[in-house]
C-alpha cells in the first residue's frame, strides 16, 4: 500500500456518517456541531476506513480500462482475484489520538505488521495478516492508528472464523 | 443522554438496524472505496466466490456499532475502539448493538471509561465483539 494524502472533507463525513446510519448532527450540521462537545463537524469513530478512496494503489477500486473481478457479462471479470481482494476481515482496532475533523489533511502511512497461522473449526488452515496505519496531520503529529488483521481462508466460509 | 450513566455494570442495548438492507451495504462502498463485490454483486458472490450471496463489509457493522457507543460517551471523546469480527451479517439480519460498563479508572491522570462491545443478530449470535474506552474529562 503506497503512502498518500488524504483531505478530511465535510461532504464526505455526511456520506460516512448516512452509510452508518448516524443521524448525529455533529457530523453533519456545522450550526448544531459548533454548540456540541466537539465544537465542530468531527468524523465518526471508523471514517479513516474512507481513506482508501485516496489511496492510488488500493485493490477493492475498479479502474476505467482494466479487468475487474466483479459480475458484468460473465459472474467475474477475471480469472483469479487480484492480490489484496480475497482476504476477509477479522479484527480491526482504533486508537484515536484526538477528534479527526472536517479540514484535516491526513498523511497516511502503513506498514505491515504480524502475520500468523492457524486452524479454523472445519480443518482449513487460515493466514492473519496484520497492518498498521498511522494518519497524521498537516503538524505531524498523530490523529489515529489503525490495526487492521485480515484473514485468508483456504475456501468460503459461512460465518468468521475466531481471529 | 450522552455521558450518563457510565458507571461500572451499567447497560446499554440499542437496535443498530431492524432489516439491513443491500441499499445500505451499496451506499456504505460507495462511500468508503471498498467495491469489493462481495459485498454489493449478488452474481460475483454466488457464482464467482461460492457464497450464498452478499454480505456486509464487516465495518459497516463496526461502523453501525460506533454509533451506541458515541450516543452514549459522547461526541470526541474515544480513546480506543476495537473489534474482532466473529460472524458475518446478512442482508436481512437485525442487529442489536449490547454495550457494558466494565471499568472506570484513571489513564495518564485521566478518567475514563472502558466499555464491552457486543453487535448481535436476530439469532443472537455474536457478529463483533470488542471494547471501547473514552475519556470522562
Amino acid at each position: 500500500m503506497a503512502d498518500y494524502r488524504f483531505p478530511v472533507e465535510a461532504g464526505q463525513i455526511m456520506l460516512f456518517a448516512r452509510a452508518v446510519g448516524d443521524p448525529n448532527p455533529v457530523y453533519a450540521d456545522p450550526e448544531a456541531a459548533k454548540d456540541s462537545d466537539a465544537g465542530a463537524i468531527i468524523a465518526p469513530p471508523t471514517f479513516v476506513q474512507a481513506g482508501a478512496q485516496y489511496d492510488p494503489d488500493y485493490p477493492l477500486r475498479p479502474r476505467p480500462g482494466e479487468p475487474w473481478f466483479g459480475s458484468g457479462r460473465a459472474a467475474t471479470g477475471v480469472d483469479a482475484r487480484p492480490a489484496g481482494g480475497g482476504g476477509l476481515h477479522a479484527e480491526q482496532h482504533f486508537e484515536y489520538h484526538r477528534p479527526l475533523r472536517a479540514g484535516d489533511v491526513l498523511a497516511v502511512t502503513s506498514r505491515p505488521g504480524k502475520t500468523w497461522e492457524k486452524t479454523g473449526r472445519r480443518g482449513g488452515r487460515m493466514v492473519f495478516v496484520e497492518t498498521v496505519i498511522e494518519y497524521r496531520d498537516g503538524a505531524g503529529e498523530l490523529v489515529v492508528t489503525a490495526r487492521g488483521v485480515s484473514v485468508r481462508p483456504e475456501r468460503p466460509v459461512e460465518t468468521g472464523e475466531d481471529a | 443522554m450522552s455521558g450518563s450513566g457510565l458507571a461500572v455494570g451499567a447497560a446499554r442495548e440499542v437496535v443498530l438496524t431492524d432489516d439491513l438492507t443491500r441499499t445500505q451495504m451499496v451506499m456504505y462502498a460507495g462511500v468508503s472505496g471498498d467495491y469489493n463485490p462481495l459485498h454489493t454483486d449478488e452474481r460475483y458472490a454466488r457464482e464467482a466466490a461460492g457464497y450464498p450471496g452478499v454480505f456486509a463489509h464487516g465495518m459497516l457493522t463496526m461502523g453501525l456499532t460506533a454509533r451506541a457507543v458515541t450516543d452514549w460517551v459522547g461526541d470526541g471523546r474515544l480513546l480506543r475502539y476495537g473489534v474482532r469480527f466473529r460472524a458475518q451479517v446478512w442482508p436481512g439480519d437485525r442487529l442489536t448493538a449490547r454495550l457494558s460498563v466494565r471499568e472506570v479508572r484513571d489513564e495518564d491522570g485521566v478518567p475514563v471509561v472502558d466499555l464491552d462491545v457486543v453487535t448481535v443478530n436476530g439469532d443472537g449470535a455474536e457478529v463483533v465483539t470488542g471494547y471501547a474506552t473514552a475519556s470522562l474529562a
